[in-house]
Formats: C-alpha cells, structure tokens, sequence
C-alpha cells in the first residue's frame, strides 16, 4: 500500500527580550542556577505579573510579517500541570484568545517550486525552569533561570507530507524570527526548537490517521531524522495489524530511535481557564499600524529584489537571503562596486563552502567584506582568473592581507600577454608530437589536454579566454 | 448535573488533593451545588453578550522591558527544604 505522511509542526521561538515576559528577572542565558529567578518565577504567593511590552511588541511582528490576524483582544490562561520545573503548578500561557490567528507561509521544495504552509495560531507563554537529573543522588535539581523566558509558540496546520517539507518550513520560520529580530535562533542553546505531530494515511484517504507528537528537537537535521524515523514505525505498526497509539514520543539521536514518553498513557487535563491575575492583552490599529512600520524587508521581499534589480537567479536569491546577515554582506560586497552575480557565486559557493567546512557562520568570516570585493575586483579587470582567485581567496582566509598583497607576495598575476603565453603554448604543443597528430586526425577532444597542460605550464596564471584563442589558431 | 464519587477523585488527582474517602461523597455533595448554581444562571438569557475574560472591564498595563530584578538566590533559598550547588532539590522526577 502507499502511504502519506501528514506533519504539522509546534515550533517555540524564544522571544530575545532583556527581562522575562511576567517579571522584570533577567533572561540571559549561562548565568549561575537560580539567580536570575525572582520571586514571581518562584511563583511565591502573593506575587502579580505583569506582562513585557517588547513581547506583545514582537508577537505582533511575527503576526504581521506572515499576514496573519492580530488579535486586538487576547487573552492570558493558566495551563494546569504538576512538575518541579513549574513552581506555580501552572503555566501562563494563551488557549482561546491567542494573540496571533490564522496566517501563512510561503515555503520552497527542492523542485524549485512554492507551497503555502497554513498558520493555525501563535500564542504567548511562558517557558519553564530546568530539571537536572543526575549528580544529586536520588533527588532532582531545578534551575529556575528559564521560568518564565517568554516563548512565541507557532502552530502549523498540517499542511506539510514529508521530512524534507517540514525541515524547509522549519528553516523558514527561524530565518524569519531571526529577520525580525524577535528571537536570535540559537538551536543549541534551546532558542528555536519544535515538536513535530506525525501520522500517516494510506494515500488517497481524507481522513488523518492517528498522530504521534515528537516532543523537543532542536536540529534541522534531527527533524528530519526523527519524522522519517517515526513514519517507518506507524507504517510497520498498521502493516503488521497494529494500532498507531495517540502518544508522546522522544527522538534519541544517540540511539536513532523515538521511544514513548509515557508508561502509562494518562490523557492530559490541562483544565485552562482565563488567568484572573491578567486582564485582556488589548491592541488598536495605530499600534498594529506603528509596528508595521518597523517590520524590516523580509527574505521573500529581498529575494524579489535580487531577482528583478539584480539579475540574480532565483535559486542564488533563495540562498543568499536565508539569513539576514548572509543577504548583508551580500549587499556589502555589491556596494563596493562589484558585478551581482560574480559575489553571489563566490558567496554561495567559495565563501559559504569554508565557512562550513570551519563551522563557522558569515558574521565570523575572517575575509571582509572590503577584501572579498577587492579580491572581485582583480577578477574582473582580468589581473587573475576565477581559478587562481581560489589561492588567493586562501591567503585572504589566513590572514595574509588584502587581494593585491597576496597576488604580489605569492606571484599569482595573471598571464595576459598574447606572446607570453605564445610562448608557453609552442612549447607545450613542440613537447607533445603525438597528442598533436592525433587531434590533426579529427580526436578533437584533445584540446582539452592542450588547454591543461598550458595552465599546468603558466601554473594556472594564463588567462583562459586567450589560451582558449590562441591555442585554437595554434592547432590548425 | 451531579458528580460521582470517581469525578471526585479524578479532580482532587489532577489538583494534587489529598483527600479522605469517607469525606468523598460529601465533596460530591458540595462540588455538584457549585455546578447546580452554574447551572441556574445558565437559564439567563446572555444571547449577543460578549464573554469577559475578566470580571473588571478594563485592559492590561504593560511593562516596558526592564531588567530590574536583582539576584535574591539565597534570600529565597532559606525557605527551600533542601539545595545544593544553588540548584532546588526536589524528590527524583523521571519521566
């Protein structure tokens, strides 16, 4: 049978507020346990909370940016559970009245084609401390920094069929909250991180079959893992004449496997209701209206952009504005007067190759902008090639100065000389007698050694386009 | 509506009650004449009245987004039961 796979994905963008959503307690991350917890983390009696302003600020930015409703009148509930890691015995978070409605967004496949990925709410919350299980024989250790960090929850609709849509939905939403600046996108420290709910059908059925929740993953990697992983085992269980259970499941990536949360599958009664310690969140237009004008160009805008004022293609253009500062420095190279799509190539190419290779991010780029440009530069006005850029970028990368420093210190200028490199073709062709004949006799795709072994000869400093003339008039 | 002696203990669990069972069928009692009074005002006619999320009419103040909090660790650590390494301990959770 044929199956489908349906996934609807619950992502926490934590908000980059300076002080919690409820209290005025730092958020920074790496402080020592505890001591950014107040008393309203602690959730002593007695205390109020007051709601953050930039975070109200920042959901309505994200609500905007994916043309969905703002609510002008949302509401704060209590969420009741018991864990140590939540002192109050409940979350504040919203149920009825969420802050951000219906929206959507506009994904892209690997086909090089668009779909639209429905956005069912966002909400605000609060997140909550952590639990530290080992090391403290027998007894549990709880760090309440992180009570009450304010998280923007994002649901989907369960509009995305496989792995791969889910991760490219992934990524664009946390490029987006990273254009916003509404959340700094930190997967490894638990910034930007995502549930993902999983069923499948056989193809064709209208009804969903029933899901599985993968809870906390933070990787785009493991996402895809992790679904693909569960969507074999729902697939097995149904073949096999089993049921798919509604559950909660963890994805291990030591052990590559999602395993039950649960032992005993008790339904959750989260028993909301409106939290009496919060009035209504209450928004107007000339507020909605203020904020828009603070909304940046977002990645679709500037792709656009790329595309129509640029010439870029746009595959280049989707690259180069998946992050912010990538697309800057982008923008920074070409304001130095260089050609668009020569950067985009060597930033998405070159650049982006090495700066994965060394785990590095574009911000961290020991190149500057000033120096890639200038380096460019040089290959546009012909003093080196394409091909020995690639050393000269090298040098660059290590520290050896700028473009014009390093072609002089290592002798990379190119060879554009007519007879210069006349003279290093007549040698090449005087030393290969046979290779020559045989071309003569019709095996034309010996040029292609003649043309190697002239840039092996000029140590790749011949400039290609007159080795490709000369050489032709050459072998006639 | 009336609540069996089960809904009882299914809420005082969710609530983490401790409860006596001779005294469940009491709570019943009292539980289910909170519902019955609900259940009265039911009969008011409320169509086209707009729920309140709160009793006052009014809206929320916001704060603006200060770090103001200083580091009380220890001041509210002498009321814990047990800590170390200014972690809270707590009887082992695994889930």
């Amino acid at each position: 049978m044929e199956w489908e796979t349906v996934i609807g994905l619950e992502i926490h963008a934590q908000l980059r507020t300076k002080s919690k959503i409820f209290s005025s307690a730092s958020t920074a991350f790496g402080a020592a346990p505890n001591t950014q917890a107040c008393a309203v983390d602690l959730g002593l009696p007695g205390v109020l909370p007051v709601v953050n302003a930039e975070a109200i600020r920042m959901a309505t930015k994200f609500g905007l940016a994916t043309n969905s409703e703002v609510c002008k009148h949302s509401v704060f509930a209590r969420k009741n559970y018991f864990y140590p890691d939540l002192p109050k015995g409940y979350q504040i978070s919203q149920m009825e009245l969420p802050i951000v409605g219906v929206g959507s967004i506009d994904i892209d496949l690997e086909d090089g084609t668009k779909k639209t990925i429905g956005i069912t709410r966002a909400h605000l919350e609060e997140d909550a401390g952590k639990s530290l299980h080992e090391d403290y024989q027998g007894m549990t250790g709880i760090d309440l920094n992180r009570a009450g960090t304010p998280l923007l929850e994002i649901v989907s609709e369960p509009d995305m069929r496989s792995a791969k849509e889910a991760v490219a939905y992934m990524k664009k939403i946390h490029s987006l909250v990273q254009y916003l600046e509404i959340c700094d996108g930190n997967m490894a420290e638990g910034s930007f991180r995502c549930d993902a709910n999983v069923s499948v059908r056989p193809k064709g059925q209208k009804e969903y079959g029933t899901r599985a929740e993968l809870k906390n993953i933070n990787s785009f990697r493991f996402v895809e893992r992790a679904i693909n992983l569960e969507v074999e085992r729902q697939i097995e269980e149904i073949e096999d004449g089993r049921k798919v259970v509604q559950e909660t499941r963890l994805y291990d990536a030591d052990k590559h496997e999602t395993r039950s949360m649960r032992s005993k599958e008790e339904a959750n009664d989260y028993r909301y209701f409106p939290d009496p310690d919060l009035l209504p969140v209450v928004l107007d237009d000339v507020y909605l209206e203020e904020v828009r004008k603070t909304l940046p160009e977002l990645p679709a805008e500037k792709s656009t952009r790329f595309v129509n004022d640029l010439g870029l293609s746009e595959y280049d253009a989707g690259i180069l504005t998946t992050s912010r500062e990538l697309a800057d420095f982008f923008e920074a190279v070409i304001n130095e007067s260089v050609e668009a799509k020569l950067t985009a190539n060597w930033i998405i190419g070159d650049v982006s190759a090495r700066l994965n290779k060394e785990d590095l991010s574009i911000t961290d780029c020991p190149v500057s902008v000033i120096h890639l440009a200038g380096m460019l530069k040089r290959i546009e006005d012909n003093t080196i090639s394409g091909k020995i850029a690639k050393d000269v970028f090298d040098g660059m990368w290590k520290g050896e100065g700028d473009a014009d420093t390093v072609i002089e210190k290592k002798g990379l200028k190119q060879i554009t000389d007519n007879s210069a490199i006349e003279a290093i073709i007549d040698e090449v062709i005087s030393n290969s007698p046979n290779q020559l004949e045989q071309y003569r006799s019709g095996k034309d795709k010996l040029f292609g050694y003649f043309v190697g072994q002239v840039m092996k000869a000029s140590q790749g400093k011949a400039n290609p386009a007159q080795v490709n003339t000369i050489l032709k008039d050459k072998l006639k | 509506m009336s609540l069996g002696s089960d809904d009882v203990k299914s809420i005082a669990h969710l609530a983490r009650l401790e409860i006596d069972e001779k005294n469940i069928e009491e709570h019943a009692k009292t539980l289910s004449s909170i519902i019955g009074l609900v259940e009265e005002m039911n009969a008011v006619d409320t169509t086209g009245i707009k729920p309140m999320a709160h009793p006052m009419d009014i809206s929320q103040r916001l704060r603006a987004d200060e770090v103001l909090e200083e580091n009380q660790r220890e001041l509210f650590q002498k009321v814990a039961p047990e800590t170390k390494d200014g972690l809270y301990l707590v009887p082992q959770v695994i889930e």
